[in-house]
């Protein structure tokens, strides 16, 4: 490794990260595997840290990812969501965070729907920064989580063929991937119909594909994306039976990705419409490891960024 | 009380003057314009040896928040910010609370204006009822009570029919349709241009379509209606290309171009910080590019700052949820000299057209925006050498959501003089 | 840190020797060798575990259960680096409960590291018993500990360090102690 360390404060999104960055994240999320395995799930690595989840959209999964990592590694633990708090008010973000600062934590998680909210923290919060999603800008844990299953299956994150399907145009997880996989040099294809597949995303590094066939021919992984069906009433497409027939994950389609291939899904799934019920369930697909993996690769993320220092930006 | 200016270089096109002249204003207006006027008897003198002297800067699409935004700007602080600018007379927008769309708002602005005095202030009246885009004004009778156009600013008039009737009304009137050309329907809820940079970002984006399809809709109509109408603040290379084709077969149609347009790209949202959002958004270096040829060609006819105060709190939020928006009227002249007059892309004698003969022409202000006897004694006296920096802490406005912060540069403004009375001096 | 070296204390043959007196006495501590289980320190404890196992085996003809533990995560100084040490894989594939466990590191020096291997075990299981085999004890302690096997005792100063080398990952073994060249 030379003279790398890794010296990121916050956690915004992978575009932030260099490849040695996310080669550590994942190296030290693969010794905190087997930590969850153990019968005591605990490490006493951030005793006496506090962190804040700060949930300004629903999301009971990745809350408890985190809830779960922070636990395990003794952190004290806050949850803070919209719902129970002020914000209704009409309290400003940064009001709320500067109260939340006041108590002194650690590390502030963020997820919230308007892309850029975790960088507008980092302008004047004191804490390490992580971004739980934010709008359709990026979802780094999620990429990280899947990177992971991808390294341990292949042994390696780099070299690999990467095919994600679905509504790109929305979608954070597609955004954090097909920059994780260009740092790697994998190759990227995103599949969908045009309206929700815009071709400026080739300049991310990605292949854009119409056909769902020939977009995961030969690949490593295919990812499948949730569809929203309100995306169908923004005419993005006309109906979800239409979509199925040309953009979901059965058996058939599957078989044109090489044999060694797995099956991807961010979660939650919508069982029969975009994946076929039985590939869901089958030996091909890691969805439920990827959840597993999720609880590690943000263990990892909290053990690194620890969240002592702390200069705002500007 | 009478003015003398003395020894300035006096640049107007609309007269052909570009050198070191005399300039005598008496009770308002200017007596007498040469090159070595008598000081006896004048009461006050200003050697202006090292300044250039331009006629009154007019900024044609301004928002002054009042009546119903104070927090945001007043009648009062918006017209010190104009005359700090360089500015003399304002065209203000007229989406207040209540909407300019009677003439007892109209009236109330212009009062207020007098009150204040500093600037002249001609208000730009709704085109439809409450800017619902559904009844037209009345308009004749706004324009009685002082209203010198007429735009549903931000709400562009989605109907054709709507603006084929605004346009046709208007033609007996005399006075300017002036459209913000933005297609609701392709620009939705969209936060930034639609690129890559919003794909990469995240943001939802505003195609340059929904620009050019009402820019197009509306030369269509005008080339049969020949009314007088008026593009605001362009920002694609598309609508550049739209409007220049249409000057060329002779259809009657102006517009104007923002600083901000001029000077940034969308690359500064990749910081998400809110200051960069405004209507329309800023685009890529390519329509900026096709903006700064268009000054030249006479394509575009004016600058204007498309002003637009907002609060700190305003601001300071998530991108999504900030308002759209940018102050200019403390900063246009600076910039824009900076970058586009200091560096030759722009002669100074174009700079006055695009500051002060043309929107003066398009707005139908009577004898302003030239210097000859009998013109009106507004001028803009700038000094070329002079440095600026701008602090967003020091603006006489009410806001400081200026995108500009920080910028330094040569070209200040060291006087403006409206009707004859110094209404800043540096 | 710039360092040379000061003095080189052992050998390979110094050290073959010193490896196995230690297996000796392990096997003599414990008579019931079948409950004797082995765990290495990362990172160097882990090859000296090795050499021992094998010793054993040599001996005793038994192949003694060998597990791996990384103690970063227990340690009492997490707070205090600028960046976050990497972390090491820990991999102990049998229960420790009521096990003999004879934890393993190359160098013994403050006991810190001793103190947050016990506590990782702890959080494995309930041990029988826990005795302590250290290849070099150079003193300096700061908590009550003190090992049950030792390769050598070796005074040394504070600002002084040992190098244990082994083959494994130093492709020779010596023992050298090193002195930083400048202050």
């Amino acid at each position: 490794m030379g003279d790398y360390i890794f010296s990121q404060n916050h956690l915004l999104g992978i575009d932030h990260l260099s490849d040695k960055d996310i080669d550590t994240i994942l190296e030290t999320a693969e010794s905190f595997v087997e930590i969850s395995t153990r019968d005591v799930k605990k490490v006493p690595a951030l005793k006496g840290k506090t962190v804040v989840n700060l949930f300004f959209e629903n999301s009971t999964r990745t809350r408890s990812s985190f809830e779960i990592a922070a636990k395990r590694l003794s952190a004290d633990l806050i949850n803070f969501n919209s719902s129970v708090s002020s914000l209704k008010k009409g309290e400003s973000l940064r009001d709320t965070v500067l109260t939340l600062e006041a108590m002194n934590p650690n590390i502030i998680v963020i997820r919230h729907s308007a892309s850029g909210s975790p960088l507008y923290l980092t302008t004047f919060a004191k804490s390490s920064i992580v971004n739980a999603g934010d709008g359709f800008h990026e979802h780094p844990t999620q990429a990280l989580l899947d990177a992971l299953t991808m390294k341990q299956v292949f042994k390696t994150i780099r070299g690999l063929r990467v095919a994600i399907v679905g509504d790109i145009l929305h979608s954070r997880v597609a955004r954090s991937n097909i920059i994780l996989h260009s740092k790697m040099g994998n190759e990227v294809s995103i599949i969908g119909p045009p309206s929700l597949v815009p071709r400026e995303f080739e300049k991310m590094g990605a292949k854009v594909h119409y056909n769902i066939e020939d977009g995961v021919k030969n690949a490593d992984v295919v990812m499948m994306l949730r569809v929203q069906s309100e995306r169908g009433a923004g005419n993005y497409f006309p109906s979800i039976r239409e979509y199925r027939k040309h953009f979901a994950i059965n058996r058939k389609v599957f078989k044109c990705a090489k044999k060694s291939a797995i099956l991807m899904h961010p979660g939650p799934i919508n069982r029969d419409v975009e994946i076929d019920n039985t590939l869901a369930d089958s030996d091909k697909s890691y969805i439920l490891q990827q959840v597993t993996n999720g609880i590690a690769v943000r263990m990892a993320v909290l053990y690194l960024l620890k969240g002592d220092f702390n200069e705002p930006i500007n | 009380m009478s003015l003398l200016i003395k020894n300035g270089l006096v640049i107007d096109p609309s007269t052909g003057k570009d050198s070191k002249l005399d300039i005598l204003v008496e009770k308002g207006l200017i007596k007498k314009v040469s090159k070595k006027i008598e000081e006896k008897g004048v009461k006050k003198i200003i050697d202006a040896g090292k300044y250039v002297v331009s006629p009154g800067f007019v900024d044609m699409h301004v928002h002054l928040r009042e009546p119903g935004q104070e927090n945001k700007e007043t009648i009062e602080t918006g017209m010190l910010a104009a005359a700090k600018g360089g500015f003399t007379s304002i065209a203000c927008m007229p989406n207040t609370i209540p909407v300019n769309d009677n003439r007892s708002v109209t009236e109330y602005i212009i009062a207020r204006s007098h009150e204040v005095g500093v600037v002249n202030v001609f208000p730009v009246a709704a085109i439809s009822v409450g800017l619902d885009g559904k009844d037209i004004t009345e308009m004749a009778d706004m324009k009685e009570g002082g209203a010198k156009g007429f735009s549903d600013d931000g709400k562009c008039v989605m109907s054709a029919d709507l603006i084929r009737k605004a346009l046709e009304y208007t033609k007996m009137l005399n006075v300017p349709i002036i459209e913000h050309p933005e297609d609701h329907s392709i620009s939705g809820d969209g936060q930034v241009n639609e690129g890559f940079i919003s794909y990469k970002y995240g943001l939802r984006g505003m195609l340059s379509a929904a620009e050019e399809v009402i820019v197009a809709r509306d030369i269509i109509l005008q080339e049969r209606i020949n009314s007088l109408l008026h593009l605001t603040h362009i920002s694609t290379a598309g609508s550049i290309d739209l409007i220049r084709n249409a000057k060329k077969k002779g259809i009657r149609v102006t517009s104007d171009v923002t600083p901000h347009h001029l000077l940034l790209t969308e690359e500064l949202i990749t910081s998400y910080n809110p200051v960069y959002k405004m209507k329309p958004p800023l685009r890529t270096e390519e329509d900026r590019q096709a903006l700064i040829k268009a000054l030249n060609d006479g394509t575009v006819d004016a600058i204007a700052s498309d002003h637009a105060p907002h609060t700190f709190d305003e601001k300071d939020s998530e991108f999504e949820y900030a308002p759209f928006g940018v102050i200019g009227l403390e900063t246009s002249f600076n910039v824009v000299y900076d970058k586009l007059v200091r560096t030759g892309i722009l002669s100074v004698s174009k700079m006055v057209e695009l500051f002060s003969t043309n929107p003066a022409r398009i707005m139908g202000l009577d004898r302003r925006g030239v210097i000859e006897p009998g013109a009106h004694g507004d001028l803009t006296v700038f000094d070329p050498e002079k440095t600026f920096k701008i602090n967003n802490e020091k603006f006489v406005s009410k806001a400081n959501n200026c995108p500009f912060n920080g910028w330094k540069g040569k070209g200040s403004i060291v006087y403006t003089i409206t009707g004859g009375e110094i209404a800043y001096q540096a | 840190m710039e360092e040379k070296i000061k003095a080189k204390i052992m050998d390979e043959k110094k050290i073959m020797r010193a490896f196995q007196r230690m297996a000796v006495e392990i096997l003599e501590n414990n008579r019931v060798v079948e409950n004797l289980v082995l765990i290495g320190i990362q990172k160097k404890g882990v090859f000296v575990a090795e050499r021992i196992k094998k010793l054993i085996a040599e001996m005793e003809n038994i192949d003694l259960p060998t597990g791996i533990l990384d103690i970063t995560l227990f340690r009492d100084d997490l707070h205090k680096h600028e960046q976050q040490p990497v972390i090491r894989k820990t991999e102990i594939n049998f229960s420790v409960e009521d096990k003999d466990i004879v934890l393993i590191d190359d160098v013994l020096f403050t006991g810190r590291t001793i103190r947050a291997a016990m506590d990782s075990i702890f959080e494995l299981g309930r041990p029988a018993s826990v005795q302590l085999a250290v290849f070099i004890d150079r003193g300096h302690r700061e908590l009550p500990i003190s090992p049950d096997y030792k390769g050598k005792y070796l005074p040394t100063s504070r600002r002084e360090r040992v190098n244990v080398m082994l083959k494994e990952t130093d492709d020779i073994d010596q023992v050298l102690i090193m002195e930083p060249t400048r202050f």
